[in-house]
């Protein structure tokens, strides 16, 4: 902001401060009675200071049990000047809470923090505006602590923000000119405020949407095929018995087409309901089955893009001295949440009111309007946590079959997917098939780089809405369905670049979404593992080959940070070409290094693994991450992150799989797609680089793909024998070895 | 068809109408609309669910109701009164030692599977004062956590161990 700029503004305020003198509403009676999303350049949106001197500040993220919506509140706390204790968010809900978008993309923080630091900045500004006239002092000799106003140097004359305002509307639209702090001042952003919900959480009073109800509603069940098939076939009804339900007091089948659900007043009724009722289904099969699935992929007609395309690779790879190029196969992944999604929907002839665990309560209400033929403006959705998401579960399917059960019900109802609902008919996590060319010269510099990724896009019309009659669609476009520029060699310094996206026709594969961190995991398994064996055919430890090719100052930094926290010492033995593998028999342990990240931010990671060769058990046992997330808002919340994903990447790495026949899903539960447990845990270190001077980017999901490359380095550096297919499973581990 | 139950439930005698074959956890979730054990899979496979009964962990979502009609069943909420009466406290504390140190720890994320989590850990602690990291490993095993956030409980057993050790000296 410029000084004249500033000026002008300061003298224009006095027009302001009339204006708060004729408001006179309540303005809390008013907020929830209209449809949103409420105007973005009204202060009121984002705020409101209460009599008590205490602030509600309304945030359009989920917290998705990532700490988010508290560190939104440090973001605002710091602005203001005020206490963590003197702040409290709400639950999101279309008719009070700001649209900032999805809580998807680890946006929260990188997107909502400069959000949520202008509103309250251009807060404070009113509030610092009010006060000078209350205090006849200018604006300049103020000074704020814990929302008291007092001048600088004469603390006895002061005035809280609850006095200047208590619970009235500011009616003020951003100036643009609200000065924001230096973050050199910073006093609570970048430090560790604990999560203000889990004393609720462990005491068993926190609401998680599963345990929502309301008076006179029906308890809801789908039903549907075990496991679905080829997303463009849905499922399509042949014969359904009413009739063979009827001695279930209460029970009722609600269908439109080819949704069909069941709906009783007792919970135990409708789960019994879904289990007894006749149905039977088309079993055309429509699906490729797990093992034929790679090649099928890699055989099918699809629609090529080049991504990125930089100098001369073809020339670049006829000059090299070394060129590693191989091909690599990775599984369908389920989000799996731990709690099956569920929804509460009370829809009428001319409204509705939906809870659920949407990471995009607009998004959804979109979704629902469509699917009940209702405006969008009186469609309410009202977000509730349920247990870690992780990406596109089932939320948004459960929310509009809920609905359409509502509506043809004619009566609230609660609607909970079992088990192997979720399991099976999961947005997965698309399968990848990689095959990635890499060169060096003679100094062991990287000079190209080629990769070819196949996959297909992302589900654009959910289960529940397509059985009820609207055609399957992809969603196409958005580079977090594409070949990762930053993840696929992004980090180092390669003048010939060349990255295909080979787009596979998503109806003939499985529903797909977005998984954490999409693609990542496979991306990195391929390219990491590439430049490892490069750095051992240039006969460097794979630490220094990175350092040496890369340029990028934030990419190093992060690097050397896991390096430090790891000790890393140089690898020497497994990585010279002729070295087997050691110890026939018995348990190996290996050390492994990895980079990579999502759309934003620095991921780097070492792991230290153990292979037991007769077995095929691969176990982490310390897994190291490191993240450059720009402005770390909360250091604490972001290392327990990197915890998080240091063992889910663990398990997706030794674990997951979508496993499907010819016409169905098979893994519908724990058992048939385990995680890992609580026995093969390994012990986690983290790291947050903290850059005060940058813009804070994601930090939800970026160490994920370093973690899941580190992982299948160590295996090499173990067992000297290359894993080109994930999930390492022992039987997979054991045929590798084998075959070595 | 459904019938008249009595149930223990936190040392509170329950009149519920359920038909005996009915899961547990839909009469604590429905009935008592406790908030503790939680569906998680309906198959015994993830411990979402859990509750003591007679001091024993056990899955609510495929015990039938008529099966536990006159043992004593602790649900998270009645968890610091259960803690009470085995050290012969005079009065419930706020939180189990288990809750507490979860929260020193700052071991959760979306906390979903801490139900289970504390449950296991209590009556593990129940048995087993001091247990060894192993000991925690092998007892928490059949409880799932998709967050990740296993080695952050594992310390929390640890210091709850040790919280417990002094109010018994």
């Amino acid at each position: 902001m410029s000084d004249l700029f500033r000026r002008d503004f300061l003298k224009a305020g006095g027009a302001l401060v009339i204006g708060f003198a004729l408001r006179n509403r309540l303005y809390a009676q008013e907020r929830g009675s209209v449809a949103g999303p409420p105007d973005p350049k009204q202060v009121d949106t984002w705020l409101a200071i209460h009599a008590d001197n205490t602030a509600t500040v309304y945030i359009g993220f989920a917290e998705l049990g990532q700490g988010a919506s508290t560190a939104l509140l440090q973001v605002a706390a710091e602005e203001l000047d005020m206490d963590m204790s003197q702040i409290k968010t709400v639950g999101l809900d279309t008719n009070v809470t700001p649209n900032q978008g999805g809580t998807y993309s680890s946006a929260a923080i990188a997107r909502g923090g400069p959000q949520i630091r202008t509103a309250a900045a251009e807060a404070r500004l009113a509030l610092l505006q009010l006060a000078s006239k209350k205090l006849d002092a200018p604006v300049e000799r103020l000074t704020v602590s814990r929302g008291n106003v007092s001048i600088v140097g004469v603390p006895a004359r002061a005035v809280t923000y609850g006095e200047l305002v208590g619970d009235q509307p500011f009616h003020l639209a951003f100036t643009g000119a609200a000065p924001v702090k230096p973050p050199s001042q910073y006093k609570v952003v970048g430090t560790n405020v604990p999560r203000n919900e889990i004393p609720d959480i462990v005491s068993g009073k926190h609401l998680y949407m599963q345990h929502m109800r309301v008076p006179d509603m029906l308890h809801g069940r789908v039903v549907r095929p075990r496991g679905q098939s080829a997303y463009g076939v849905g499922a399509r009804v042949r014969d359904l018995d009413e009739s063979s339900i009827r001695d279930i007091p209460g029970a009722r089948v609600v269908r439109r087409g080819d949704f069909v659900g069941v709906v009783a007043e007792n919970e135990w009724d409708a789960v019994r309901a879904a289990r007894e009722l006749k149905i039977t289904w088309d079993n055309t099969p429509s699906l490729p089955g797990t093992d034929k699935l790679h090649e099928q992929m890699r055989a099918a007609k699809t629609t090529d893009r080049v991504v990125l395309e930089r100098g001369d690779v073809a020339g670049a790879i006829s000059r090299a001295a070394h060129t590693v190029s191989q091909s690599y196969r990775c599984p369908y992944q389920s989000h799996a949440t731990f709690a099956p999604n569920c929804a509460l929907a009370q829809v009428t002839a001319d409204s509705a009111l939906v809870m659920c665990s949407t990471q995009d309560v607009y998004g959804t209400r979109n979704t629902l309007a469509r699917v009940l033929n209702l405006p969008v403006e009186k469609v309410r959705v009202q977000y509730y946590e349920g247990a870690g998401t992780y990406g596109h579960s089932c939320y948004d399917d459960v929310a509009q079959a809920a609905a359409l059960m509502s509506q043809l019900a004619a009566k609230p109802v609660r609607l909970q997917f079992m088990r192997w609902d979720e399991h099976g008919w999961d947005n997965y996590g698309p399968a990848h098939v990689a095959e990635i060319r890499v060169s060096i010269d003679a100094n062991g510099k990287l000079v190209a780089y080629e990769y070819h990724g196949w996959h297909h896009n992302w589900a654009g019309v959910e289960t529940s809405a397509q059985l009820a009659g609207t055609p399957a669609a992809e969603w196409n476009g958005g580079a977090a369905q594409q070949v990762n520029p930053l993840t696929c060699g992004g980090m180092y310094n390669i003048p010939n670049v060349r990255l295909v996206n080979h787009q596979l026709p998503g109806k003939e594969y499985l529903k797909g979404g977005w998984l954490r961190s999409p693609l990542d995991l496979s991306f990195s398994f391929a390219s990491e593992q590439t430049i490892d064996e490069l750095a051992q055919l240039s006969g460097m430890d794979p630490y220094a080959f990175r350092q040496a090719n890369i340029k990028d100052a934030r990419w190093l930094g992060v690097l050397d940070a896991v390096a430090k926290l790891a000790n890393w010492a140089p690898l020497h033995a497994s990585h010279k070409p002729e070295a087997g593998p050691r110890n026939p028999g018995g348990v190996v342990s290996g050390r492994g290094i990895g980079m990579g990240t999502h759309l934003a931010s620095y991921g780097a990671a070492v792991a230290d693994i153990d292979v037991d060769k007769e077995t095929g058990k691969v176990i982490a046992r310390r897994l190291y991450g490191a993240i450059d997330c720009g402005l770390a808002v909360n250091p604490g919340f972001i290392e327990n992150q990197i915890g998080g994903q240091l063992v889910q990447s663990a398990s997706r790495m030794f674990h997951e799989e979508v496993t499907f026949n010819t016409t169905n899903v098979t893994s519908l539960d724990w058992g048939s797609y385990p995680i890992l447990r609580f026995e093969e845990c390994p012990e986690v270190h983290a790291t947050v680089v903290q850059r005060l001077d940058q813009r804070s980017t994601g930090a939800g999901e970026e160490v994920m793909a370093a973690a899941a490359a580190a992982i299948a380095n160590a295996f090499f550096d173990a067992t000297g024998v290359r894993m080109r297919e994930f999930p390492l499973t022992p039987e997979r581990v054991l045929a590798a070895l084998a075959r070595a | 068809m459904a019938e008249e139950l009595k149930i223990r439930v936190n040392e509170r005698l329950w009149t519920v109408a359920a038909s005996p074959e009915t899961p547990l956890l839909y009469v604590l979730t429905n009935e008592l609309l406790l908030h503790g054990p939680r569906f998680g899979c309906g198959l015994a496979q993830c411990g979402s669910c859990s509750v003591l009964v007679n001091g024993v962990e056990t899955r609510s979502c495929v015990t039938p109701v008529s099966s536990v009609a006159d043992m004593p069943i602790t649900t998270l909420e009645g968890l610091p009164a259960w803690y009470a009466a085995q050290k012969k406290l005079p009065a419930a504390p706020p939180l189990h030692p288990v809750q507490q140190a979860l929260i020193d720890e700052q071991a959760l994320q979306c906390g979903y599977c801490f139900n289970g989590m504390i449950i296991k850990a209590s009556e593990l602690l129940a048995k087993n004062p001091q247990p060894s990291d192993e000991q925690i490993r092998t007892a928490m095993n059949g409880h799932l956590c998709r967050c990740g956030a296993y080695p952050r409980i594992l310390k929390a057993v640890h210091r709850a161990s040790e919280a417990m050790a002094e109010v018994t000296r």
